[in-house]
């Protein structure tokens, strides 16, 4: 029984694997890990914002 | 006491945006810039809040160009524009683009932040190992051409083709699917394979079936899995050929066979796990057969080289029309630094005509009213209006492309030598399987039946088949290190059967952008030297900055009057003296022949001549000669000198010629005129073949002869003139200042200096082939122990999965090592 559910649930990981293949994901496998080393613009400003409140205080 | 440590020279400062060095006084907000170009791109980013693209990485900018204004006029065209769009509607354009000059994070940042430019870009993102844009825009905020000029004006042009579809993408996605298969398989059957190693031989009846059955189910996909290598044994015996797929198919069909027969039948466990481990194995070693590099383009043809499109005359003025609408008769608009698209004739203004990339003469031709220009010259100089005579299809430059050489299928076979040891391979394994029957059959049929089958089954060259392309991967990234980057490994056993190498001359063995200088005439006081850089300084031409680099001023003056002739010279009145400097009719005009000139005029000899013997002098200097080009020189009312321009070799072209000349026969095809042929006799030695005036089809012509005399031909080259020959050789290379310039169809693209490394790229090359001898010899010490053990009827699934993963991976690993060996050996790691 345990042995059918393990198989279900790797087969579950099998087609998650296809399915990233399919939508794109290895086509370019470089530029993502570059991409999320960049502040978020709208983090930015928030942080600016909050600090300049506490400046002013 | 005196502070002795300042140096007395000023410090050369680096510009903030690009890095060159700043020679002038360009700054703002306490940055220093190298140009008005520079500054202007910092700007557009100050005012946006841009600047972090500064701070990911130090002067990350390109410096523009300085040349066009309307360089992106044609895209107002609807037609040329929506052949740009992947996708559009009436809101939404969609775009992928190719920025060449992309190149590192900072680049990614500012092109993903586009929109902070221009609203009207909804999304940009970039591939950046194919250095491409995606790119979303409302079409109602931003055109086309803006997007172009937006790109242009922060350095990252784009090219204005739409990026060739990638041939390989869709069979390197499906390679995907089956190694993600193939390892979904192969880590399931292993987990349900060990039950059966470690018990022993006392599993439980029951367990045995169960087990059993999810083997057979996850091996059902491994046959999907290596479909590849069914389909090119099929494809080998259909043209009577073993190839090295032909064993590994084989072998693949029996163990599978066998080990469903031996599961259902409850005789054996099967041989699953060393099955679904060695085409997971297989299909990465396939992963590395197709690598390539992304950025590079080894296609190009003509189209890419011919712009995209075209200014038209027509009775209501300029149109501006895609190429391909071009016909016989129209009247077509060509400006300075343009190609022409189709061969024409001359029908207003001055042609003067730069073909070096299509026939490699070197110097620009001058054509007068009435003369024929032919498809992908470069005029220089003033506007010229030409008559299309030819469609673009029949031109002179498209005929070369329709030369067989072209429609040939790739020269892609995997490996001559893979294959040859597929075939010897596949023999000697029947001749141990006759010699098995022969002995068994005697004495136990059955215990015979299964030792044959055991042979088929451990015999494999899957070792030898794995090392290849982590032998040739790995060489391939070595050369990639020193800027060879070859199209395939296939390139690398081409390259080690070369005999004969062919080179063109001008912009491969020459620099196109750098000349010998020398000043010919009297002594130069250092003010004037001053003078005439601050003259030609301000000037574009190709001269004019040869002349500028030549001469070291140390001050410089600012021009009172400046006017550029082109075609003709400069004149200009600099620190009140009237300078002028151009061709000898410019410089001559006007002035009579004093006692102040060194050079004195014999207008009945047509002669020039030195007034007093000078030891830089020619005794009798021709007025016109092909063999370099002359800058006259006059200052005031005296004509000084002129300098000579003249080819240079690159640095390090006699070192690498002599060290080719002991192995290869050698041989140069020139486009240009034999002015060189004593220089490069001298270079070359007595032995080798030099040719000139070799039109593009010559020198494909001329590599077909050598081929019919079973020579193995490389060719090295860098212009349109040399795509046949590059295409025809077996195994072409593109020499190019910058991996992104242009360069035609060829197995491998080199970057100038890496040249130098020619005779160690070859003999690095044979030794790959060394390498595959030593890992085929390993591979053939495992497959020895497996068939001992195969002959004498001891083969158990447990000696196959240990066998199969050690012979795999210790071949594997001694290919890397030896590679590497020989790498350091010939100074290319």
């Amino acid at each position: 029984m345990l042995i059918f559910f393990s198989v279900i649930v790797a087969g579950g990981f099998l087609i998650a694997f296809i399915w990233s293949v399919k939508s794109g994901q290895f086509d370019d496998k470089y530029t993502p890990s570059v991409r999320m080393l960049f502040e978020d613009k709208s983090d930015e400003k928030l942080y600016k914002n909050t600090s300049n409140k506490e400046i002013k205080n | 006491m005196v502070n002795q440590t300042e140096s007395k020279q000023d410090k050369v400062h680096k510009c903030y945006h690009c890095g060159n060095n700043c020679n002038d006084n360009i700054s703002i907000n306490g940055k220093i810039f190298c140009c008005k170009g520079c500054k202007s791109t910092y700007e557009i980013l100050e005012n946006k809040n841009l600047c972090e693209y500064y701070k990911l990485k130090k002067q990350p900018g390109i410096k523009p160009d300085i040349f066009s204004f309307n360089k992106f006029r044609f895209l107002e065209n609807a037609d040329v524009a929506s052949k740009l769009y992947d996708f559009e509607d009436n809101n939404i354009a969609t775009l992928t683009l190719y920025i060449p000059s992309i190149h590192c994070t900072s680049c990614i940042w500012l092109l993903e932040n586009l929109n902070t430019l221009n609203p009207g870009v909804m999304l940009s993102r970039v591939n950046f190992p194919e250095k491409k844009l995606f790119v979303k825009i409302n079409k109602n905020i931003i055109t086309v051409k803006q997007l172009f000029e937006l790109l242009y004006s922060v350095g990252y042009e784009p090219l204005a083709e739409k990026p060739e579809e990638d041939k390989t993408k869709p069979s390197r996605k499906k390679l995907y699917y089956k190694i993600g298969i193939a390892g979904f398989c192969f880590g399931n059957i292993m987990l349900l394979s060990f039950p059966e190693y470690l018990s022993g031989f006392g599993l439980d009846a029951e367990y045995k079936t169960v087990f059993g059955f999810l083997n057979i189910l996850f091996a059902i996909p491994l046959l999907y899995c290596a479909s590849d290598y069914f389909i090119s044994a099929y494809k080998g015996i259909r043209n009577k050929f073993i190839n090295i797929d032909v064993p590994i198919a084989l072998g693949l069909l029996i163990v599978f066979s066998r080990s469903l027969y031996e599961i259902i039948s409850g005789i054996g466990a099967g041989y699953f796990d060393s099955l679904s481990g060695l085409v997971f194995f297989l299909l990465i070693g396939k992963l590395l057969q197709i690598k390539t590099y992304d950025t590079l383009n080894f296609e190009r043809n003509y189209k890419s080289y011919l712009p995209i499109a075209v200014s038209l005359v027509t009775t209501e003025g300029i149109k501006i029309v895609p190429l391909e609408q071009i016909k016989k008769g129209n009247r077509i608009l060509v400006r300075n630094n343009e190609i022409v698209p189709a061969d024409c004739i001359l029908f207003k203004g001055n042609g003067n005509i730069d073909y070096s990339f299509v026939n490699g003469e070197s110097l620009p031709v001058e054509k007068v009213l009435g003369e024929i220009i032919y498809a992908g010259g470069k005029q220089i100089g003033s506007s010229i209006e030409l008559e299309v005579i030819r469609d673009i299809s029949h031109s002179y430059l498209t005929q070369l492309w329709n030369d067989e050489t072209f429609k040939k299928e790739e020269k892609n076979k995997f490996s001559d030598f893979a294959d040859f040891i597929g075939k010897n391979f596949t023999i000697g394994v029947f001749i141990v399987v006759f010699l098995t029957a022969i002995y068994w059959f005697p004495i136990n049929i059955d215990r015979g039946l299964n030792a044959i089958i055991a042979v088929l089954i451990i015999a494999c060259p899957c070792a030898f088949a794995l090392s290849i392309p982590f032998a040739f991967g790995n060489s391939m990234k070595i050369f990639g290190r020193n800027k060879f980057y070859i199209k395939n490994i296939n390139v690398i056993e081409r390259l080690a059967k070369i005999n004969r190498i062919i080179f063109d001359k001008t912009g491969t063995i020459t620099y196109s952008n750098k000349s010998d200088v020398s000043f010919v005439g009297r002594e130069l006081t250092q003010e004037e030297k001053d003078t005439i850089k601050s003259l030609v300084k301000n000037s574009t031409h190709p001269y004019s900055r040869v002349i500028n680099e030549y001469l070291h001023s140390v001050k410089l003056f600012s021009s009172e009057y400046y006017k550029e002739y082109l075609g003709k010279g400069i004149a200009g009145i600099i620190n009140e003296k009237l300078v002028k400097i151009g061709s000898m009719e410019f410089v001559y005009n006007n002035l009579p022949n004093t006692e102040n000139s060194s050079l004195v005029y014999f207008p009945e000899l047509d002669l020039l001549r030195f007034k007093e013997n000078n030891s830089t002098a020619d005794k009798d200097a021709k007025l016109i000669n092909k063999n370099s080009s002359r800058v006259y020189l006059s200052i005031n009312t005296e004509i000084v000198g002129y300098f000579e321009i003249k080819n240079k070799y690159k640095t390090g072209l006699r070192k690498i010629i002599s060290e080719l000349k002991k192995k290869f026969r050698l041989s140069v095809l020139s486009g240009d005129t034999s002015a060189e042929r004593d220089n490069l006799e001298e270079i070359f030695g007595q032995d080798a073949e030099i040719l000139f005036n070799r039109a593009a089809q010559e020198k494909l012509d001329y590599i077909k002869n050598l081929q019919e005399k079973n020579y193995k031909c490389l060719m090295v080259g860098d212009g349109l003139n040399d795509a046949g020959a590059l295409k025809q050789s077996n195994v072409g290379i593109s020499v190019v200042d910058n991996i992104n310039s242009f360069s035609p169809a060829c197995d491998g693209i080199m970057e100038s200096d890496t040249l130098n490394l020619l005779p160690s790229i070859l003999d690095f090359a044979k030794a790959n082939l060394t390498v595959l001898k030593i890992s085929f010899s390993f591979s053939l010490f495992y497959n020895l122990i497996g068939m001992y053990f195969a002959v004498s009827g001891m083969l158990s699934p447990l000696v196959a999965a240990v066998l199969m993963p050690i012979s795999s991976i210790s071949v594997v690993l001694l290919a890397i090592f030896s590679t590497n060996f020989f790498a350091k050996k010939y100074k290319l790691l």
